[in-house]
Order: C-alpha cells, then structure tokens, then sequence
C-alpha cells in the first residue's frame, strides 16, 4: 500500500528534516559502527568536499505532486502545498542572465503543477538559445488533468529534455513503489512522447528513463538494464527512450521511512557504506550542480535540499547569489551521501564511475 | 552455535582464507569473479542460473545472496521464479532418468 498522504500532512516525525539527520548520525540503534562518512573522504583528499566546475543549475520548483511514491526523498504530494513564485523564478533568470551553465534541471514534485511552469521555460528560453533544459517529469502528470495534455508538445517546441522516472518495465513492480495505476499510465505518456519524436533516432528530442530500485537494494549495471528495459518496453509496447539512468535511493525522507519500518534499515546503510567507492565520490554531482529550492534558498543538492542542510557560506539565498564565494565553498556532507558513492554512484544523471 | 545457519555469516566468506590455504581461496575467488564477469553470457544472466543452483543445491547463503543480486540486475519476480522451476525440473528429471537404471537391474532380476 501506498501511503495517501506526504509525511509532513501525516505529522510523522520523519516529516522534520532534523528528526531525520539525528537517525542518520544515530550510530548506535544501527547496533554496529558504521564510518562516518567524512573519514571516508578524508583519506582520499576529498575532504573538505570542494566543487569542480558548477554547470548544472538545478531549480526544484515545488513539492506538490500529483503522486505519493513510497521513496519519494521530496515527501511530494497532492497535499503539499509549498511551491516557487514568480518572483523568485526571475531571481532564477537574473542568475541565469549573469552566469553561464550548461544545463538547467527542472524538478519538483511534479514541475509541471506550479502555475508559472511554462512562463519560466520561456523566459530560460528567451536568456540562452543553447542551454540544455531538462524537465524530470513524472509521465503520469502528462494524463492527470486535460490542461496538461499538450505537455509533449509543450516540450518539443522548447527543445527540452525530458527525464522520466520509471521504476521497472512491469506493472507490479512501479505500482508498488509508485502508486496503483503508475505503470499503465506512465506508459500511456511514454507513447505520447514518442508520438511527437521523443526518444525517436534522428529527432533530437531527448528521452532518458530514470530507474531506481524498488526496495532496499542497490542498482548494479547500468548498461546491461538499459539494454533489457529497451528490449522489453519496445517489445510489448512499441517504446524507445534514449539512455536509462540507475540511481540509488538516498535513506532520507519516505524511503528513509520505508527502510525502518521494513526493518532494512541497518543492512541497507552498512551496503552502501561497504560498497563506497573513491571514484564514485570524486564524481558526485554536487561537485558540478548548484540546487535552487522553492523559496529561492541555495543547496548543494536536492537531497541536502530535502534535510534544510543549506550552502555553507553567508550567501545562502539567490538575492545574495555570489558564484565566486560558492565555487570556494565546502560542500556539505552527511550520512545520506553514502548514497551517492555506493558501487557505480549515483546522481541525476545515473552511474558516475564509468 | 545455537543454530548452523546464520545470515551474519555470508559477510564472512571473503574472509575463508584467513584460516588457512590462503592461495587456494585465492584461487577460487579468482575463478568466481572471472566466471560471473560479463562474457559471452551477460552477468544478468549469469546471476539467474547462479539463483537456479543455488536452489537446487539447498544453500541459503546463495539463495540470499543470488536474490540480491537478481533483483539488483534488474530481474523480474517471473525470471526469478522461471529459473528456480528450470532448476527444479532439472533436478526432478535427473532424478527420474535414474529409474532407468532401476527398470533396467529390475528387469535383469525378475523373470
Ligand atoms: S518521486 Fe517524484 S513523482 Fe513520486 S511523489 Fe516524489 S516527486 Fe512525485
Ligand atoms: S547527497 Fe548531495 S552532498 Fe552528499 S554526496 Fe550526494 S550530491 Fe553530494
């Protein structure tokens, strides 16, 4: 079963982002001693964490969604209601006008829900021709109201590309994680996307699918499941996508909930610590991204977002944003970045350790 | 030892070696990772008929550990339960292809 409502409405403890780093460094319940994760960058000259370039600008315009997934590391849902203004949206563009990136990344919740949505891509569109904008949309969205029927076209027309979740290549196993229903329409929209060229050779029109397990286990081989996912979705489905992304769940918010009430908690933080890996963690991707969050604060990543751990620096906020002083900065790290150094790493953009 | 199986254990089985003849678990783990290193059988394939063998041959360590694995590899709940019948059906043949042994010595002895 799902949970219907976010942590925050359900007033679960885990619904504070405090409540859930005092888990995290809580070595003791985990009844073995687990390295903090500090002094396993320390002897690899990664500590302090510094960036590398940052190119990635990536904006989390809210935490409403139309779905409530059992990891969701947002705790998005229907019933969230914090999402960004427009006002804040053009602190985006100021940055955006001022400083080049490579790449900004739209993400939310569903993205798609704030009401400003499409005036942002516009405007993004309007400052930089080039910019590779991708939107992590959750397929679902594309069905759940007509207002956002036109979505496909929507992005065809900025050029966007599109990253979407899809847990598995069955029903059962995306349902479980994603909510009743998911899998049928997530692929109904799939082959909405590939109707108007995404994912098709020669379109230019970007479809990448995002997997991640579901359950306490890490993704191994990327490769190798981007083949069977092709293979299967094209198969009974008629889908192409151009590459899929394995990410690992990060033990913090629902999934962090998930893990202690399964009783998989201990066994699956001792995994991703036995499997960290030192060029995983020279590679992860806070290193070269910049996260925005909805009311315009400054993190290292969405993650860092999700436990309120802002930028170290005094400029923490887009008003004061100061690229000088946050390309010097020390990244913020904690227990939860175990995650992103486990076996292949992970990040946005999938494996990290090629 | 209160019980002769526990999971706490298959933690330990890098470390056999520590115990004595070293070079031959060395040896072996050498073996073991060059057989599941993607090969003219992908590893994810691999990592299903290891799960079949593992039940055939009743150990719960490779049961836990190939149950990762699989479900790691992106295998599906049907592969996985497909390979363990291939493994059962293998096993209840070998089984049963003996009785022509059996048929064969009862009819040598019987009038
Ligand atoms: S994982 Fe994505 S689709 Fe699911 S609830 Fe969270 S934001 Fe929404
Ligand atoms: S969780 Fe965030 S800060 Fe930690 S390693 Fe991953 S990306 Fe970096």
């Amino acid at each position: 079963m799902n949970p219907v409502k976010s942590l925050k409405a359900r007033k679960h403890e885990l619904g504070e982002s405090a409540f859930q780093l005092e888990v995290l460094n809580d070595r003791l319940t985990l009844g073995k001693h687990l390295p903090l994760f500090r002094e396993k960058l320390a002897p690899i000259d990664l500590f302090p964490l510094k960036p590398t370039e940052i190119d990635i600008f990536q904006v989390n315009v809210g935490k409403m969604c139309n779905q409530v997934c059992k990891h969701c590391h947002v705790d998005a849902g229907p019933d969230r209601k914090e999402i960004m203004t427009q006002e804040t949206m053009q602190l985006c563009l100021d940055v955006l006008k001022k400083h080049k990136f490579r790449t900004i990344d739209l993400t939310g919740g569903a993205p798609e829900m704030n009401p400003h949505f499409r005036w942002f891509i516009e405007q993004i569109r309007a400052i930089d021709n080039d910019i590779n904008i991708i939107v992590r949309c959750n397929l679902t969205i594309i069905l759940a109201n007509k207002k956002y029927h036109d979505l496909p076209e929507f992005f065809k027309q900025h050029r966007i590309e599109v990253a979407s979740s899809l847990p598995f290549y069955t029903a059962t196993r995306t349902d479980s994680q994603r909510g009743d229903g998911v899998f049928e329409d997530s692929i109904k929209a799939l082959q909405m996307l590939n109707a108007v060229g995404y994912g098709q050779e020669g379109s230019g029109l970007i479809l990448n699918l995002v997997y991640n397990p579901a359950g306490a286990f890490l993704p191994s081989g990327q490769a190798g499941m981007e083949k069977e996912f092709k293979r299967a979705l094209k198969a009974k489905y008629g889908i192409e996508f151009n590459h899929l992304f394995c990410i690992t769940n990060i033990p913090i918010s629902r999934f962090l909930d998930y893990l202690l009430v399964s009783g998989n908690y201990s066994e699956y933080m001792e995994k991703l610590v036995n499997s960290f890996n030192p060029t995983a963690a020279a590679n992860v991707m806070c290193r070269t991204t910049l996260s925005i969050g909805w009311d315009g604060y400054l993190y290292d990543c969405d993650f860092n977002q999700m436990l309120d751990l802002k930028v170290a620096g005094k400029a923490k906020h887009l008003r004061d944003f100061d690229m000088e002083a946050l390309t010097q900065r020390s990244i913020i790290i904690n227990q939860h970045c175990y995650g992103c150094t486990a076996g292949a790493g992970s990040s946005c953009g999938g494996e990290v350790a090629k | 030892m209160s019980t002769y199986y526990n999971s706490e254990d298959l933690k330990k089985f890098g470390s056999i070696g520590a115990f004595g003849a070293k070079n031959l678990a060395d040896d072996f783990f050498k073996y073991y990772g060059d057989v599941f290193a993607e090969g003219a059988l992908s590893s994810r394939e691999k990592s299903l008929i290891a799960l079949a063998v593992a039940h055939v041959l009743k150990c719960p360590y490779c049961i836990d550990a190939y149950t990762t694995d699989t479900l790691e590899k992106g295998c599906s709940e049907d592969e996985m339960m497909e390979a363990v019948h291939v493994g059962a059906v293998m096993a209840a043949g070998i089984t049963l292809v003996h009785s022509t042994q059996m048929i064969n010595k009862a009819k040598e002895l019987t009038m």
